[in-house]
């Protein structure tokens, strides 16, 4: 039976392996269900596990006692507190850890990058041996040095160093004066807030005018003033109410005042020293990367080398300076969790802690990656933010 | 040539050479402004107060000779800790009769390495991939012992920098292959594959590298059906694979992206499959783009290699605090820290001047 058919203009889609879209279905749906298949597996024996060991599982235990101390709390915590309650110690002390290690980080930094850029030969070559030496040492090393060796060598409490009025430093910490705060000194908070907002407010005002008028306005100053001025007012006004707790130094030991614990202090040596040789890095480059025509160019419009550092380079620089400074404050932040290794009490060694003591190790695994993610995203959010700010916005 | 001839002869003066006398190159670059003096004295009066104590302390007061703490002086380094413990610093708690088994591992591997940098060898890649795939079964063989008469040795043994050193082989060795898996389905045009490239690459990356080392060895062992144990060192070496792969993995899709749309379109053109291209014509360029990124990876590779310390495995830095818990060399702690420390910063530092003259000598090419 001969049919005569006409030809096609299309050839009609036929299934087909040689098809590149099928064979990308096929690897896909051959992948998807791989995964699965080792997801299920592992899930699986993780459950046999898990009833073997007569591990409780759900985050049931977060609302039980912890009993457990933890050496550093910043808010009041004791063993008869919640999991839940140790979670979000070691939470507060991973962050108070992080942005100490971020602020030193930042301005060591700077210092040792716009110092290996100096034209002094030895200050260059300091800098460049401090990048070299710092940052070629596992991080690890440097903070079990810092705490067994720098601060586990410092005297005893007996023997302690004053370091000034009311400042003693020994083997058990560094002991400061604690500030306490009286009635009233919420008058003090709210000025600074309200002097906060005056400053940018003119400072908004002052940008606006220039770029209308062309007149300058020392905005810096005026500023600081008000900043300086507005609390200090009120902090008369509300009848000084600030006192401070000097630690007493006794025979056998120093008690009192507020102390930071050598674990602390090591964590915040070890992670800004590292960090800074990675900032003094990004640093130098995006110096480096402002051409000499743009310094060229300011001292012919007549501006001095600080105006030109100030209001040419810097602010181009900052542009290539901030994505990889985001991300070395994310690496710093996460390399507080080393901490483990000296005692220091933040996140993780926390939830390794209850680890231990509950064995509901799927659930605090997923509580502490869960935590380090958000934090990761929080980070590179608002340095996002900024960077859009900062970014060149070209008309 | 006899055109040549005829022309007058001009000689050819040398450069003029610049002198310049001590003196002046102190003022040049010491002092020349009233600032950068005062910074030179402030920065030699540093040195002064830092460098000189521990001179004394390091090289004038030290010791080195003798067997024990007691022929240490109190003010200066006990350099003799170091010279009696060096085996373990090299092989942890490695028995010393079967050290040899390790010299002669890395030695084959160094010299299996030799045609690699030789200038005029053909399938380099292949020999490559060759060594990659056999060495480490040989290496584990002459490591762990138990065939052909050799003394089986536990991996709880293994230490030192020997440890440190496969630990941040198999993590290297692991993570570039894993890495471009990554990257590339990362930059797939599939979505299910591209999802989850994208997950486990920010996951990942996300956490700190204690939490991967953590979890591999607490859940691993959970994921396991029960009854099978998994080996320590095994379970840090998984995590550490999956770590350097993820970040791996960015480097690389760093150097796809710079390679432009028209490779790919050229390729394709020329009816290459997607393995084909990627192969031949896209990897090559990217990875060439990015060996210094990669090498920068493998150097935070190695040093993160000290992070197994911390869930009990006794590489280079773990063999370095054990030693300082000995109760004959108590006090000590510093020399075997420094000692390890020196051990780290030669591997680094090496690594970072390597990169260093690859990226100079593929600059070179692109200089034409």
């Amino acid at each position: 039976m001969a049919v005569v058919t006409r030809p096609r203009l299309r050839p009609r889609a036929r299934l087909s392996l040689n098809d590149p879209r099928v064979r990308a279905v096929l690897a896909q749906l051959v992948v998807l269900a791989l995964v699965l298949a080792g997801a299920a597996y592992l899930i699986h024996n993780t459950l046999l596990n898990l009833e073997r060991l007569g591990v409780a599982s759900g985050f049931g235990f977060l609302w039980t006692t912890a009993g457990f101390d933890i050496s550093q709390t910043l808010i009041p915590y004791d063993r008869t507190y919640t999991y839940g309650r140790a979670f979000l110690v070691g939470l507060l002390n991973t962050f108070y850890v992080s942005i100490f290690g971020i602020v030193f980080a930042t301005i060591i930094g700077f210092i040792i990058g716009i110092a290996r850029l100096s034209s002094n030969w030895l200050v260059a070559k300091v800098a460049a041996a401090y990048i070299e030496i710092i940052r070629n040492v596992p991080l690890l090393l440097q903070l079990i040095v810092w705490y067994f060796v720098v601060l586990g060598g410092l005297p005893t409490a007996r023997n302690s160093i004053t370091l000034g009025e009311g400042v003693f430093l020994n083997v058990r910490g560094l002991f400061v004066p604690k500030p306490i705060f009286l009635d009233g000194f919420e008058w003090v908070v709210v000025a600074l807030a309200v002097a906060v907002i005056a400053v940018i407010l003119l400072a908004r005002w002052a940008r606006r005018r220039f770029e209308q008028t062309g007149q300058p306005f020392p905005t810096f100053r005026v500023g600081l003033a008000i900043l300086l001025l507005l609390p200090l007012a009120a902090y008369f006004l509300a009848g000084s109410p600030l006192e401070f707790q000097y630690p007493r130094h006794t025979k056998f030991r120093v008690t009192g005042g507020l102390v930071m614990l050598p674990e602390f202090m090591a964590m915040v040596a070890g992670l800004s020293i590292y960090t800074a040789a990675f900032i003094a890095e990004i640093v130098r480059a995006g110096i480096e990367a402002i051409p000499r025509g743009q310094w060229e160019a300011a001292s012919a419009l007549g501006l001095s080398r600080a105006q030109t550092l100030r209001l040419v380079v810097v602010p181009q620089a900052l542009r290539v300076i901030i994505p990889p400074q985001t991300s070395q404050y994310l690496n710093l932040t996460k390399n507080s969790s080393l901490g483990v290794a000296i005692g220091y009490p933040d996140f993780f060694n926390v939830a390794g802690t209850i680890n231990n003591q509950t064995g509901q190790a799927v659930e605090v695994i997923a509580i502490t990656m869960a935590v380090y993610l958000s934090l990761s995203l929080a980070i590179s959010a608002f340095m996002n933010w900024y960077n859009r700010r900062m970014a060149l916005v070209e008309r | 040539m006899a055109v040549a001839e005829r022309r007058p002869r001009v000689e050819v003066l040398p450069p003029v050479t610049e002198r310049i006398g001590v003196l002046a190159w102190l003022k040049h670059n010491l002092f020349s402004t009233w600032y950068n003096s005062l910074l030179t004295v402030l920065v030699l009066l540093l040195l002064y107060f830092t460098l000189v104590p521990f001179f004394e302390w390091a090289v004038l007061k030290a010791t080195i000779s003798g067997t024990s703490k007691a022929d240490c002086r109190f003010d200066g380094a006990c350099w003799t800790l170091i010279k009696v413990r060096f085996g373990q610093y090299l092989y942890g708690l490695y028995p010393a009769d079967q050290r040899w088994r390790v010299n002669l591992a890395f030695g084959l591997l160094v010299l299996a390495m030799v045609p690699l940098f030789l200038p005029h060898m053909r399938h380099r890649l292949l020999y490559a991939c060759g060594l990659v795939f056999l060495y480490p079964p040989v290496a584990y063989l002459f490591f762990a012992g138990g065939l052909f008469g050799l003394e089986v040795v536990e991996t709880p043994k293994w230490g030192g920098l020997f440890l440190t050193l496969v630990i941040a082989g198999v993590g290297i060795v692991t993570s570039l292959p894993l890495g471009v898996l990554l990257a590339l389905g990362r930059r797939s045009e599939m979505p299910v594959i591209r999802a989850l490239s994208v997950v486990f690459i920010e996951l990942v990356r996300g956490v700190p590298l204690v939490t991967i080392l953590f979890m591999a060895s607490v859940m691993l062992p959970l994921f396991l059906p029960p009854g099978v144990t998994i080996d320590k060192l095994l379970r840090a070496l998984v995590g550490v694979a999956l770590f350097s792969s993820a970040y791996m993995a960015e480097v690389v899709r760093g150097g796809l992206q710079a390679i432009p749309k028209g490779q790919y379109e050229a390729a394709m053109a020329l009816g290459l499959g997607y393995w084909q291209m990627m192969g031949y014509i896209i990897l090559p360029q990217a990875l060439r783009l990015v060996i210094p990124g990669i090498v920068n990876t493998f150097i935070g590779l190695f040093k993160d290699t000290s992070l197994v310390t911390i869930i009990g495995l006794y590489d280079l830095l773990g063999m370095a605090k054990l030693i300082t818990t000995d109760p004959a060399w108590l006090g000590r702690a510093a020399e075997s820290y420094l000692f390890a420390a020196l051990g780290f910063w030669i591997f680094c530092f090496g690594m970072s001047r390597y990169s260093m003259y690859v990226e100079k000598v593929l600059a070179a090419g692109q200089r034409r």
